[in-house]
């Protein structure tokens, strides 16, 4: 189900902006109608629409109208022209009152610079949205608590935010949208401002909270590692239009234009491809066949290994043909010469296999969560990524 | 010469205008003003009563302590002493009466001046208004406002209350102003998004954050205030002023010093007591 729609939404910052609209209809671009009439298009005709429980990632440089698209959901700045629906429900159409009512119950919005009220403790900046909503103090303070303990900031509820690391004021930043129970979270450049390795952590921590919350994320950054980490699809924007709109995996495979190539060109793929993009189709042996089928497979595939299985695919270890040449001479049973070797799950990033890889000798088997065995993992395959991630995506589905 | 040149073009007769209008002005509204300078006498003595009821020496400890909560022992040890030496110089008296006129000039410039300060805050055209009317207030000399006010009100209290009022009240406006305008617009914004009516905007966020510099106003209220303890002695307002208006006519030397030395004692107990909490707030 869609949760947000937006149809044309336009913005055009200056004196006239009913003349902007007519230009932009007339086809002229931001530049030209900056030159013709002096005023900016701040947003150009965006359409997309945003699933019910998605992280949906709005990127583009700055002053691309990201961050006024963002606001423009919330009509924190109203648009030109053109709808945002809600649930169904058209925010522009809203009368003042209304308006109140959708930013309190249904959008929560974090800050780039965080926006903590400075004169406020912690817990009453996290409670800031339930008090103008008249909510009973001890109401909001539980649930203002709830929210300080699930961005890890319990113990510290009587500070003020001056007191706080960056990292620690943006978490009250989003215990503060969270404490609302908005299921729209609008998050401008939320972790912009905050060092590389607290951003990472940041995000790695959106995640998890966002397996156990299901709101519905729309992300604002200009930071393609962090859209193509943390984002189920992305939108991409140049001077207030968008570009392409698209999966991580879909805008990487296919630019839909030059520039959005030359926005992808630097990206480095070991952080957005999982093992499950590269891994190739295994010689498998199911234990229960024995050790003669084994070898047979091993001669006709022309392999000196083999990774062996359980009836319903478990991965079981590795059988080296050298070790079941002895074993059927010795009278030994296939499960006696089977050695352990060292795995990844399907969604572990190439990243973060290299020193696995590294280490083992033979490819590293692929498995999922209940244990099965579902590639193989070669170092040459990291290799491949690495010099063309289009081919080896394309040529191995 | 300038006979000959108003032959040819005729004076403009601004002083006169204005005289014309005041008077006109004066006859239409004499119950309402001879009202209100009766209500401000009977504030002003309220104040005064209540200063000369209390012990001078409870009084000299009572400012003494809050100066020590305010500002700490050094501002409480000036205070002691400054005041005991106001006391002992026979300027008791005086002193309180100043201290009444100064209190209620500020509770009106207060009063009257927040609420056009956040005005101004808020509105560009409120600010574009207003902003000539406090220039043109600050910059006329402060004697040309008695003659009006000497109209309206007549001799005493109330017209030295309201000459003091119309001079001290600008900082206050001003800087209500600017504190408002001075709240971050990412805070503005968050008060916004988290869906704020107008009223919780500016007594949640921008009033709070605006108060420091609201209070450093309200400081610099206090100090014009006294400033125009003696121009406001020209319309009979009793008190230090009149004493130190009376040793210039009278070219006493002795009494000038000593009431002049009254006057800078209030005035450095109230600038640090009132700056303090300008800074304890911003902490």
């Amino acid at each position: 189900m869609d949760k947000i729609e937006v149809r044309d939404v336009t913005k055009i910052f200056g004196k006239n902006p009913k003349r902007g609209i007519e230009l932009i209809n007339q086809g002229l671009t931001k530049t030209e109608i900056l030159e013709k009439t002096g005023m900016t298009v701040g947003v150009n005709k965006a359409s997309f629409s945003i699933k019910d429980g998605e992280i949906f990632v709005i990127m583009g440089l700055s002053g691309s109208g990201k961050s006024t698209l963002v606001r423009l959901l919330n009509r924190l700045i109203e648009p030109t022209s053109g709808t945002v629906l809600i649930d169904g429900k058209d925010v522009t159409k809203l009368n003042k009152q209304e308006l109140r009512e959708v930013r309190r119950s249904k959008m929560s919005m974090v800050f780039q610079r965080f926006a903590l009220f400075p004169h406020r403790t912690i817990l009453a900046n996290t409670e800031f949205g339930l008090e103008i909503q008249n909510v009973s103090k001890e109401v909001r303070r539980k649930k203002a608590l709830e929210a300080l303990e699930l961005v890890g900031l319990k113990g510290y509820e009587e500070k003020k935010p001056g007191e706080l690391s960056g990292g620690m004021q943006q978490r009250v930043g989003l215990a503060r949208a969270l404490a609302n129970d908005a299921d729209v979270l609008l998050m401008d450049e939320a972790f912009s401002a905050l060092d590389p390795l607290i951003r990472k952590d940041m995000q790695d921590e959106l995640l998890d909270l966002q397996s156990k919350m299901q709101k519905t994320i729309v992300f604002i950054t200009h930071d393609l590692d962090e859209a193509l980490r943390i984002g189920d699809r992305i939108v991409l924007m140049k001077d207030g239009s968008i570009v392409q709109v698209g999966t991580p995996e879909e805008i990487l495979m296919n630019p839909a234009n030059d520039y959005v190539e030359q926005f992808v060109e630097d990206v480095d793929v070991t952080k957005v491809f999982t093992a499950e993009h590269v891994m190739k189709r295994p010689e498998t042996i199911e234990v229960s066949r024995g050790l003669r089928v084994a070898m047979k497979i091993m001669k006709d595939e022309g392999v000196s290994t083999v990774y062996a299985i359980d009836k319903n695919k478990r991965f079981l270890g590795i059988l080296y043909g050298d070790d079941a040449a002895k074993a059927v001479e010795q009278g030994k049973s296939i499960n006696d010469v089977i050695k352990p070797v060292e795995s990844v799950t399907t969604d572990t990033y190439l990243i973060d296999m290299f020193e696995t890889l590294s280490a083992s000798p033979v490819p590293i088997p692929v498995i999922d969560d209940s244990g099965r065995l579902k590639g193989i993992v070669k170092r040459s395959a990291i290799i491949d990524v690495m010099a063309d991630s289009s081919e080896v995506l394309n040529g191995e589905g | 010469m300038s006979d000959t040149y108003h032959h040819f073009i005729p004076k403009i007769e601004i002083g006169k205008w204005v005289q014309d209008v005041v008077q006109s002005f004066v006859d239409h509204t004499e119950n309402f003003f001879t009202g209100l300078g009766n209500g401000i006498n009977w504030f002003v003595q309220q104040l005064v009563d209540l200063f000369t009821w209390i012990n001078p020496f409870v009084f000299i400890i009572i400012i003494a302590a809050i100066a020590f909560w305010r500002s700490g022992w050094g501002v409480a040890l000036f205070s002691l002493i400054g005041l005991w030496l106001i006391f002992n110089l026979g300027y008791w008296a005086d002193t309180m009466q100043t201290l009444g006129l100064i209190l209620t000039a500020i509770i009106i410039s207060i009063i009257i001046g927040i609420p056009f300060g956040i005005w101004i805050g808020l509105s560009d055209t409120a600010k574009n208004i207003i902003t000539p009317i406090l220039d043109f207030m600050q910059t006329m000399p402060a004697f040309v406002y008695l003659i009006p006010v000497l109209f309206l009100f007549g001799t005493g209290m109330a017209p030295g209350v309201v000459a003091t009022v119309i001079f001290s009240m600008p900082p206050t406006i001003r800087m209500a102003g600017l504190g408002i305008r001075q709240v971050p617009e990412d805070l503005i914004e968050a008060s916004e998004a988290f869906g704020s009516k107008t009223s919780q905007k500016l007594f949640k966020v921008q009033l709070p954050l605006a108060l420091s510099t609201i209070m450093a106003g309200i400081n610099q209220s206090i100090m014009l205030a006294l400033s125009m303890v003696v121009i406001a002695s020209l319309v009979a307002a009793p008190g230090l002023g009149a004493k130190v208006y009376l040793a210039v006519t009278q070219l006493r030397l002795d009494i000038g010093v000593e009431s002049g030395l009254s006057i800078v004692i209030i005035a450095i107990v109230l600038d640090r007591i009132t700056q303090n909490i300008r800074k304890q707030k911003k902490s």
